[in-house]
């Protein structure tokens, strides 16, 4: 005779297999996302603003700074720290809410 | 009190600190060893991050190395590349790699890559970026003893030796990270401080990163003042004079963020706590404490600068006489670091950017730290806490490389390829072993600095840019990426490195055996050879991708490995 039960729960493993498997993806979409928003932030404030685009950003003043000077020696750094813990903050939400989130050990 | 007795006092008092550390927190088991029991706190960890990250060249010479060699806005590839790097870890390393929750850096690349070869190789540029950034830390320790505390060299050295061994070796990881965190207080106390002070006196405004841009007592900014006064002496403007090209200047920030991003005594770091996200926000940490001194730094440079000018030469046309030269310029000349020669004898000291009339012949780029507290008038402590500052952040960084290089050598040789079948309790001896090994091996590269010492701190960067990033990059970012691709890709980003450095400084940098000069029109492109790590990870990609798409799928155990470490959760 057929073993019913067992069947069916391998079933039901093969169906939560496969709902984990896109909820990987979608995990793994929305941090590859995040990764490009900030990292075209990272790109633009240090080798933009403090590198190529210094000149023309140079013209304009900033208290006792000139604004490209100022990216390059201060605001990218602090642009940087912000960028982490926004990266931090975003995916903690969205294994949250995915449910892939760690226990903590 | 004598100054040099008040050095004692403070440097003896923050080395008891660090031994009695080293007893309270000794290593009990490999995991404790090599990751401090994963069981950091991540603010912690940032602390200990930034003291392990944070070297003599940082403490002692960035400021330097900004404000005269690079003559302002050129320093800045080293604040915005020493920096930076920490975006590229959060997002694209640190977390993937505490998922995979082993011990080091060799260990993945062996697993991910499927092979014993990929681990050896892994090891030896390990080995070789981390050694050239140790001998950097050991002349550190051995210069700040005999400046500080007028020992000799050797004698510093072998006293920074003996308490690194003590921590270290007793401790693994679990002692250096908290030996790491005192070092870290002490460190950026002491930068702080005379940064402050001198910030107030120029400007009345206590917080440096603001009294960069503020106004002086005559009402002009600091900035303007500093630029029109480097004018007129004939140097180019502080605040726009690029360092050669845009694109060596591009180029050199990449390769130092890349390169932070790929040193494995940083990397490290991050498998000390206890979860994924808390790598994420312990690298965010690390950063924070870091950028306390990285902000600071440009602000000390410029403001050291103009003091030293204005000491000089207070009103345009008016020279210091050599007979008045302050106290301090006399303490500084005895060290070599500042030098005068009278070349008109007229008495006076002209200070110009012309070499021929120029009459302060020797100002060493370290002198804008390290005579800060004296140009300011501050107390002898402080002056004693500027000397245990910089011992701090050269035996922090030391011991973490150490920690790297031991570890990769007691793990990934011994335990993982070579004799897999010894114990936990013979590792860890193994380990201790290997730590001392690692101790007595840089202080023999200290006491016999190699023609290559000077300068190598930016050269390891280029390394592990050239090498270890590519290989975890592409390990965490592709299923597809094969051993033979990755290991060829290693192989070839290191050696185009250094074959460029070696081309433009000498062969093992001995001198004249440089068989395309030194000179910036023989470089590539213009790009200069510590700025070439960019380059070589880029040579790196290519041949790992082009090799990849000739060899054969990896297994699917690695494929499943790769999906395991891309989310926090365990299956």
């Amino acid at each position: 005779m057929m073993d019913f039960s067992s069947m069916h729960a391998h079933g039901a493993t093969c169906m939560v297999e496969a709902d984990q498997k896109a909820v990987r993806q979608i995990y793994w979409r929305e941090n590859r996302r995040w990764m490009l928003t900030l990292g075209s932030i990272w790109f633009a404030v240090s080798l933009g603003c403090g590198v190529l685009w210094v000149e023309p950003l140079n013209q304009i003043q900033l208290g006792g700074f000139k604004l490209g000077f100022w990216f390059a020696q201060q605001g990218a750094i602090y642009t940087f720290i912000a960028l982490i813990f926004v990266y931090a903050r975003v995916m903690a939400r969205l294994e949250a809410r995915l449910g892939l989130g760690e226990q903590e050990g | 009190m004598s100054l040099t007795e008040t050095t004692y006092w403070v440097v003896g008092a923050s080395f008891a600190l660090y031994v009695l550390i080293a007893i309270r927190s000794r290593a009990g088991s490999t995991q404790e060893f090599y990751v401090a029991g994963k069981g950091i706190h991540p603010v912690a960890n940032g602390m200990a991050t930034a003291a392990d990250w944070m070297s003599a060249a940082s403490f002692i010479s960035m400021a330097g190395l900004i404000g005269l060699s690079y003559n302002g806005y050129g320093g800045s590839v080293f604040l915005m590349g020493w920096t930076g790097g920490y975006v590229i870890l959060a997002m694209l390393i640190a977390p993937y790699l505490r998922k995979y929750g082993k011990f080091t850096v060799p260990e993945f690349i062996g697993d991910r890559y499927y092979s014993d070869a990929a681990r050896v190789v892994a090891v030896i540029c390990l080995i070789i970026c981390s050694v050239t950034y140790v001998i950097g830390q050991m002349k550190g320790i051995g210069v700040a003893f005999s400046r500080f505390l007028e020992t000799d060299y050797e004698t510093g050295l072998f006293s920074g030796m003996l308490i690194v061994f003590f921590y270290a070796v007793l401790g693994g990881m679990k002692g250096i990270t908290y030996t790491q965190i005192a070092q870290f207080c002490v460190l950026i106390f002491a930068y702080t401080v005379p940064a402050i002070f001198i910030s107030l006196q120029l400007t009345g405004q206590p917080i440096p990163q603001l009294g960069l841009g503020s106004t002086l007592a005559d009402g002009t900014y600091l900035l303007e003042k500093l630029d029109r006064t480097l004018l007129d002496l004939g140097f180019q403007e502080y605040t726009t004079s690029v360092r050669g090209s845009t694109l060596n200047m591009a180029a050199f920030t990449a390769s130092l963020m890349i390169g932070t991003a790929g040193l494995p005594h940083v990397i490290i770091r991050f498998f000390t706590v206890p979860t994924v996200q808390a790598a994420r926000t312990s690298a965010g940490w690390a950063l924070v404490f870091i950028a306390i001194l990285y902000t600071t730094a440009p602000a000390v440079a410029a403001m050291a600068r103009l003091n030293i000018i204005q000491t000089l030469e207070p009103q345009p046309g008016q020279h210091l006489a050599i007979e008045e030269r302050p106290a301090w310029f006399k303490n500084w000349e005895r060290t070599g670091l500042l030098g005068i020669e009278d070349k008109n004898e007229d008495g006076l000291i002209q200070y110009s950017a012309d070499t021929e009339t120029n009459e302060l012949v020797t100002l060493d780029n370290d002198i804008l730290v390290l005579a800060n507290p004296e140009i300011a008038n501050l107390p002898n402590w402080v002056i004693a806490l500027v000397a245990a500052g910089g011992l701090a952040a050269a035996l922090s960084t030391a011991a973490g490389l150490l920690l790297a290089i031991s570890s990769s050598i007691s793990h990934d040789l011994l335990k993982r390829t070579l004799m897999p079948h010894i114990s936990e309790r013979q590792e860890l001896f193994a380990s201790r072993l290997a730590m001392a090994a690692a101790v007595l091996g840089a202080g023999y590269l200290g006491l016999n600095p190699p023609g290559f010492a000077a300068g190598t701190v930016a050269l390891a960067f280029g390394l592990a840019a050239a090498s270890l990033f590519p290989a975890l990059l592409l390990g965490i970012f592709s299923t597809r990426v094969t051993r033979e691709g990755a290991i060829l890709g290693m192989l070839s980003g290191i050696g185009v490195t250094l074959a460029y450095v070696f081309q433009h400084k000498g062969i093992m940098f001995i001198p004249g055996t440089s068989f395309l000069g030194e000179l910036p029109p023989n470089w590539f492109l213009g790009i200069e050879p510590n700025a070439f790590g960019v380059v070589g990870a880029i040579v790196n990609f290519g041949v790992t991708l082009g090799v990849t798409r000739l060899t054969p799928a990896p297994p699917d155990s690695v494929q499943q490995l790769v999906e395991e470490i891309r989310v926090p959760a365990s299956l």
